[in-house]
């Protein structure tokens, strides 16, 4: 038998049969970002959780005027403000059981104050007293993350671990438009996926990573449909609307529970200040933009909703506004208090116990600080 | 009394049972990298422990770096204790942000509240024959980054008892597993563990008059190896084991520069930024009326690191340490 004929005899198997390893259909988002308020399905709303949005969202709202105030009179070095995005700060925070986790990003600082953390410990890293005030394991809040979306594997982890451990903790995990260009988003939405991992990821769309705009940063139909490549839902929500975002969250929270695995939550939503303190948007976007999102306010739409069904008169409406007020004045006086600052503790948490190099160093700032006390107490005036 | 009778391990193996022994001994330890679990990691560390302890406590990662370690930051947030594998020097780069941004300060950050016990085990060094990317040592890198710990055995008793006290520290530790030396083979009773100094404590490998040469990791056989041959010019040369790059240990160095007077930093990673910048300048501020010439480096050169048929221009061969040594002002004793 020849060479050509052997080749002549040779029948190629075909491989296995190909087939999706996830039927794609049931993980795509809406073609429309999910929407309750002003809808017909608004009347279903709990009144209970509405008027808890609403007190949240009044109070979250003035905790961005107070601490941008602060930040004008010298108080905070920064604060990223989330006005126009506190639906979806409120809903995160509201979504979750005592028991679960947060993972929050730097602009997120409503979503931690609303999860029960003390509003001055939440602003330590913006204030620059220290690089985080809160002890996270009290309200199970991370501390805020600076570095974009590399908080998201950091939840991934946790939510795994507590599975792992037999405990039914979910995490959520919030990141910008603009994280989800980071190789972190990717490789956190990815192990989530392939470990079923009990995790949130929620994307507040607020339309600008820093000046640069979302078609700039995606061309993926929405942020919501990158989920599919993953093997997890997505989930397409108006982020001005609490009660539809907190509706999305609460259904993804339980799904994650009860071991269906993450889901991508993207909240279309809008950053009506400017990055930060420090920035001007004026050189990026047009006011006719900006006007536009004010008349799909989160804290009006609430309001519209609880009045039209009778849930609000002015008496609630000032106590509400009240409680903002006693938060703000009370942020305000601490705030304006100085921090109490020991030069001494920058080498105690470095490692469990100080290196002698830290030992030696910590003694170097310890006779400056000496020196520097008696010089003032030498000084005559 | 009876002896037991003492088999030769390997490196390899005696890292291997660390991991098994410290999974056994504490249920929050959980192994993760590429490869670790069915095939028993590239080199074939973590073999066996899968099939022991199950694929939850040694498990096969999805093939990205940031996201094992940021995951593994997570489930130390949850009070695991994670051993990371690294598959290959180089590619731990992408972890690099995780380390940096969050593993090296998480403890500072939250004022000791939330401490992160994770071991990164990184196979380091060249010698092996490695195409590009497999023989980096990235060890200065790690050293710069205050909250790390920075550790790589260069014997198997240390890489046995280096690695449980790097899994049971509540501190990160970085540790450099070199790779070269996976395959080195010493006298070593898995039942019986040596016990060893711990981490930040080097070790006078061999005692000596002359000149003290300051090593770790993959350099160790080469600067033992030199001494022995440093006999014939009539030097006797001491050999410190540095252990742990992090925290360092200025005592035992120093103590054996003063007896010398005279000491070499040998090592794999490029000379200029590298540890031995470091080491030298330590030796200087604390020794100087104690040294009769200037601490000198024997390093890789200062390129990216060569390929295989070339690399042994590059490794500090036992030559070129005494090479150096030759150039200790000797002299000015004459």
């Amino acid at each position: 038998m020849t060479v050509m004929e052997q080749r002549g005899a040779y029948r190629p198997s075909p491989p296995p049969a190909w087939q999706p390893r996830t039927d794609p259909a049931p993980l795509l988002p809406d073609a429309e970002p999910y929407r309750v308020l002003g809808t017909d399905t608004a009347a279903k709303a709990d009144p209970e959780l509405l008027r808890r949005l609403y007190a949240q969202v009044v109070r979250g709202r003035r905790y961005n005027t107070q601490a941008t105030a602060l930040t004008k009179q010298g108080r905070l070095a920064v604060y990223p403000s989330s006005t126009g995005q506190e639906a979806c700060e409120v809903a995160a925070a509201l979504a979750l059981e005592e028991r679960d986790w947060l993972f929050p990003s730097y602009r997120d600082t409503l979503a931690v104050v609303a999860r029960g953390v003390d509003p001055v410990e939440t602003l330590t890293l913006l204030r620059g007293d220290w690089h985080n005030g809160y002890d996270p394991h009290t309200h199970h809040v991370a501390p805020l993350s600076t570095p974009l979306a590399t908080q998201l594997p950091h939840a991934v982890g946790l939510a795994h671990a507590a599975r792992l451990k037999g405990d039914d903790v979910v995490a959520l995990a919030m990141v910008g438009d603009g994280g989800t260009s980071e190789g972190d988003f990717h490789e956190a939405l990815n192990f989530a996926a392939v470990w079923q991992a009990p995790v949130v990821f929620l994307v507040q769309n607020n339309g600008f990573a820093i000046s640069v705009p979302l078609a700039k940063q995606t061309a993926a139909p929405s942020l919501a449909h990158k989920a599919v490549g993953y093997g997890m839902p997505g989930r397409l929500v108006d982020g001005n609307d609490a009660v539809a975002v907190h509706e999305v969250l609460a259904d993804a929270v339980r799904r994650a529970r009860a071991g269906g695995g993450p889901t991508l939550v993207e909240a279309v939503t809008y950053r009506m200040e400017a990055h930060t303190n420090a920035d001007d948007a004026t050189r990026y976007r047009e006011d006719d933009e900006v006007e536009a999102w004010r008349r799909h306010d989160p804290l009006q739409l609430l309001e519209r909703e609880l009045t039209a069904r009778g849930l609000l008169d002015e008496a609630a409406i000032d106590a509400v506004r009240q409680d903002a007020e006693a938060m703000a004045a009370d942020l305000r006086e601490r705030m304006n208090q100085d921090p109490r600052l020991d030069p001494m503790d920058l080498f105690d948490h470095v490692y469990a116990e100080p290196t002698a190099q830290l030992r030696e160093q910590r003694a170097l700032l310890g006779t400056e600080l000496a020196a520097e006390q008696d010089d003032q107490e030498g000084d005559p005036r | 009394m009876t002896t037991v009778a003492v088999k030769p391990a390997t490196m390899a193996q005696a890292l291997t049972r660390a991991m098994r022994d410290a999974m056994a001994a504490d249920p929050a330890v959980h192994v993760m990298g590429e490869d670790v679990g069915t095939l028993g990691g590239v080199f074939r560390v973590t073999d066996g422990l899968a099939a022991e302890f199950g694929e939850d406590r040694c498990t096969d990662t999805p093939l990205a770096e940031a996201g094992i370690l940021g995951a593994a930051v997570g489930m130390a947030m949850y009070g695991l204790r994670p051993v990371v594998e690294m598959q290959f020097d180089a590619f731990a780069y992408p972890a690099f942000e995780q380390l940096i941004s969050h593993v090296s300060r998480m403890r500072n950050r939250t004022r000791g509240r939330m401490p992160l016990p994770i071991t990164v085990r990184v196979p380091y060094g060249g010698g092996i024959g490695g195409v590009e990317h497999h023989s980096d040592s990235s060890e200065a890198y790690y050293m710069a980054t205050p909250g790390l710990h920075v550790v790589t055995p260069a014997t198997v008793a240390d890489a046995y008892g280096l690695l449980r006290q790097a899994i049971a520290s509540d501190d990160p530790v970085v540790f450099l597993e070199p790779k070269r030396l996976y395959w080195s083979k010493d006298a070593w009773n898995a039942d019986h563990p040596t016990e060893v100094e711990p981490i930040g404590r080097a070790v006078v490998r061999r005692p000596g008059t002359s000149a003290t040469l300051i090593t770790y990791g993959p350099s160790l056989p080469v600067c033992m190896e030199a001494a022995e041959a440093a006999r014939a010019e009539g030097w006797d040369l001491e050999v410190v084991d540095l252990r742990s790059l992090v925290p360092f240990d200025d005592e035992t160095v120093c103590a054996s520069v003063r007896r010398t007077g005279r000491a070499v930093v040998v090592h794999e990673s490029t000379g200029f930024g590298g540890p031995g910048g470091e080491i030298a300048a330590r030796i200087t501020e604390r020794c100087f009326h104690h040294l009769e010439a200037p601490v000198l480096r024997v390093a890789g050169f200062d390129l990216p690191y060569p390929p295989p048929m070339l690399e042994r221009h590059h490794l500090p061969g036992v030559d070129r340490v005494l090479d150096a040594v030759a150039r200790l002002q000797w002299e000015a004793e004459n």
